[in-house]
């Protein structure tokens, strides 16, 4: 083994020491002093615990590789993932908070006094929450794959046996304490690269401001801002202008960054962390503390995106663009390079056989004259995954081995942090909201147990055989999850708060309706279940609805959802005087009763 | 609390939530999106404007936004008397 490999199992092996430690110390003092019924979370260790849960691979190991490569277009991700905090602390968290029940699907149930809705929310939580796993399972795949050197297929496999015994363990433990000591890991292996990475290419330590800072090379002062040359260079190479480049039309922008933000207010495992917080004041302000430290992440991510972008780039282009020395001798590659070629996301195939490595946008027709005159056949790039860009960042910016290690620890805990949180709320609502809920009301504790296992099981095997064939990178199958719950869940959790007049019909007729809309878009042009091949009535992107993409329609289907709710309500009988009661209760702070007990309501 | 207060207190929290929305949607939608290319004139250190909105700024305000809120309905429930104690 390397110096690197050794780095990497005993980080990697240290920090999942460390969550397996406080998982039992949080255990064992559980039934003494941190949970006495009704004390609850404190706001600012339940939005570190929020956090963690919240930032998934998605946000670790995707993000600013979309970041990298869409450039300004990216912009979606980090306006829809954090703006959707806003609508979550003033529209949904004080009110659900002082509902007081476990799950969403109980809110649902009980407010729409119906088992109806309350079995249609429990389907779009699992459509929503297995996609979303399955955008985990990539991650994890890259993650594990770069780590033992494997293919991707082979580090997924792994991966899946890993969740699994994470998350049934992660479940019978208190998980708050395990998540917070994630959290710290996850946010010091991303940002500890970044300042260095920072520090090197403009002398600003802090990433935030170095990506507007001077660039500055080899000590050399260049005069113009890192986003100037990166905007340089990639034109330089028929690539769209960085801070301008867009993802589709302004129209699709808009969509896309409002699916996010509605999404990220209705997903249900990260609604279940503000029940547990002691009273409605804090469930409004964890929502602020949650967002400060996911901040981090997000504010930072810019910066490591357009810094690996540049370094690549100045990898591969080692002189002047059309110069005869100008590419990288392929036999020259990094050792970072190598390495990522084993796991077949990173492939080079030396189209005009010069033995240097091209890498352009042979897309560009305008371009294509120009590289011609140069020789060039073609980008010889022919596989960058943009999910290896943070994993391989420090290694391309040659920073010590013990940071690579940290990275990919980081991005682990992130993956499997959020994946046991999913993992999680699918069983219980199998378990506890069907099946005890409605189809056995007299099951026993151990039975429902079993279900829960057999149950994350079986969501495990799913996801990672989507996984196998994901319907893009990380993030962008997160974004479909995002808007599979923000045409579901979202409209009906407002709607019963602020519509006094919302009644059982409109809610199920509107989940129904959001959900089916988008859901049969996505499948449209992405396969049905993502299965390449499946798209029906021609499902290409010459064909999408006003050229908004499958990964922003939910924003459509949340204004579907919307309307269908309030035009059937209104056409069918008011809800009974106690649930307009109800609602009128639901308002006011006072009364919240104590917060029930975290690890009950994600053991149940 | 009488129902006249309590309708009180639901508009003043409605009023609220307008606001704050609104500015949401102008850092976020507005600067971030629609404006984008007309801010990116102007540039903020290194940054040009819009780009900056979109990739930063619009997270900050969101930040400002939901404090301000808790902090604003907390006095309003003390005034109205239906905070916890």
């Amino acid at each position: 083994m390397d110096n690197l490999s050794i780095w990497t199992y005993a980080v990697v092996g240290a920090t999942f020491a460390l969550y397996i430690g406080i998982a039992i110390w949080a255990r064992a003092a559980s039934t003494s002093e941190f949970y006495v019924a009704g004390k609850g979370i404190h706001p600012v260790a339940n939005g570190m615990a929020t956090a963690a849960d919240w930032m998934s691979a998605a946000s670790f190991i995707s993000m600013a590789g979309m970041i990298a490569f869409n450039g300004y277009g990216a912009s979606v991700f980090l306006m829809g993932w954090t703006g959707g905090y806003v609508l979550l602390a003033l529209l949904l968290a004080p009110y659900l908070r002082k509902f007081g029940k476990f799950t969403v699907p109980e809110f649902i149930g009980d407010r729409y006094y119906s088992q109806a809705a309350r079995i249609v929310a429990v389907v779009c939580l699992i459509l929503a929450s297995v996609t979303y796993v399955i955008g985990q399972m990539k991650g994890i795949g890259v993650a594990f794959s770069r780590f033992l050197e494997t293919s991707y297929d082979m580090g997924l496999y792994i991966g899946m046996g890993i969740v699994f015994v994470y998350a049934v363990l992660g479940g019978m433990k208190g998980i708050t304490y395990t998540q917070i000591a994630q959290y710290c890991v996850l946010i010091i292996a991303y940002t500890i690269p970044a300042i260095f990475i920072s520090l090197n290419l403009t002398g600003n330590p802090l990433p935030q401001l170095g990506l507007g800072s001077e660039y500055v090379r080899d000590g050399v002062a260049s005069g113009i801002s890192l986003l100037a040359k990166l905007d340089q260079v990639v034109t330089e190479l028929g690539f769209k202008e960085y801070t301008t480049q867009t993802m589709g039309s302004t129209l699709n922008m808009f969509a896309y960054t409002l699916s996010l933000m509605i999404g990220t207010a209705g997903l249900p495992h990260v609604i279940i962390r503000f029940f547990t917080v002691p009273k409605v004041a804090d469930a409004r302000i964890s929502a602020g503390w949650a967002l400060v430290f996911i901040a981090i992440l997000y504010t930072t991510a810019p910066a490591v995106g357009a810094m690996a972008r540049l370094n690549l780039m100045d990898t591969i282009q080692v002189g002047p663009v059309g110069s005869e020395t100008g590419n990288l001798l392929y036999e020259d590659r990094p050792d970072w390079f190598k390495k990522w070629e084993t796991t077949g996301l990173l492939e080079f195939e030396d189209l005009n056989e010069d033995g240097r490595i091209q890498y352009y946008n042979d897309k560009n027709a305008d371009f294509a004259d120009t590289a011609k005159d140069y020789g060039w056949e073609g980008n010889e790039m022919v596989t960058v995954d943009i999910d290896i860009m943070v994993l391989a960042n420090p290694e391309i910016a040659g920073l010590p081995n013990w940071v690579i290690a940290l990275v990919v620890a980081g991005g682990l805990a992130a993956a499997l942090s959020t994946a046991a949180g999913l993992l999680l709320a699918i069983s219980s609502a199998i378990s506890h909201d069907l099946l005890k809920g409605v189809f056995k009301p007299d099951i026993s504790e151990k039975a429902e147990l079993n279900a829960s296992r057999v149950a994350m099981a079986g969501a495990i095997v799913v996801a990672g055989l989507l996984g196998l064939n994901p319907p893009g990178f990380a993030a962008a199958t997160v974004a479909i999850a995002f808007g599979l719950a923000a045409s579901s869940i979202f409209p009906a959790l407002m709607l019963g708060i602020f519509d006094k007049r919302m009644n059982n019909t409109g809610a199920i007729w509107g989940m129904v309706a959001g959900i089916t809309v988008t859901m049969l878009y996505v499948f449209q042009h992405e396969g049905i279940l993502f299965i390449p091949g499946t798209e029906f009535m021609m499902g290409m992107k010459e064909n999408w609805f006003f050229g908004i993409s499958p990964n922003a329609f939910g924003a459509v289907g949340a204004i579907v959802n919307f309307a269908v709710a309030l035009i059937v309500s209104r056409l069918t009988v008011a809800p009974p005087e106690h649930i307009q009661t109800l609602v009128e209760d639901v308002r006011v702070p006072r009364g919240a009763g104590a917060a029930p007990h975290i690890s009950a309501a994600l053991d149940h | 609390m009488t129902p006249e207060n309590r309708a009180d207190y639901w508009t003043a929290n409605l009023k609220l939530l307008a606001i704050l929305l609104v500015i949401w949607f102008i850092v976020s939608f507005g600067f971030g999106i629609l404006l984008a290319p007309a801010l990116n004139a102007v540039s903020l250190g290194g940054y040009p404007l819009g780009f900056w909105f979109a990739q930063q700024g619009s997270i900050y305000v969101f930040m400002v936004l939901i404090f301000v809120y808790a902090n604003r309905m907390n006095k309003l429930d003390k005034q109205f008397g239906v905070d916890e104690q």
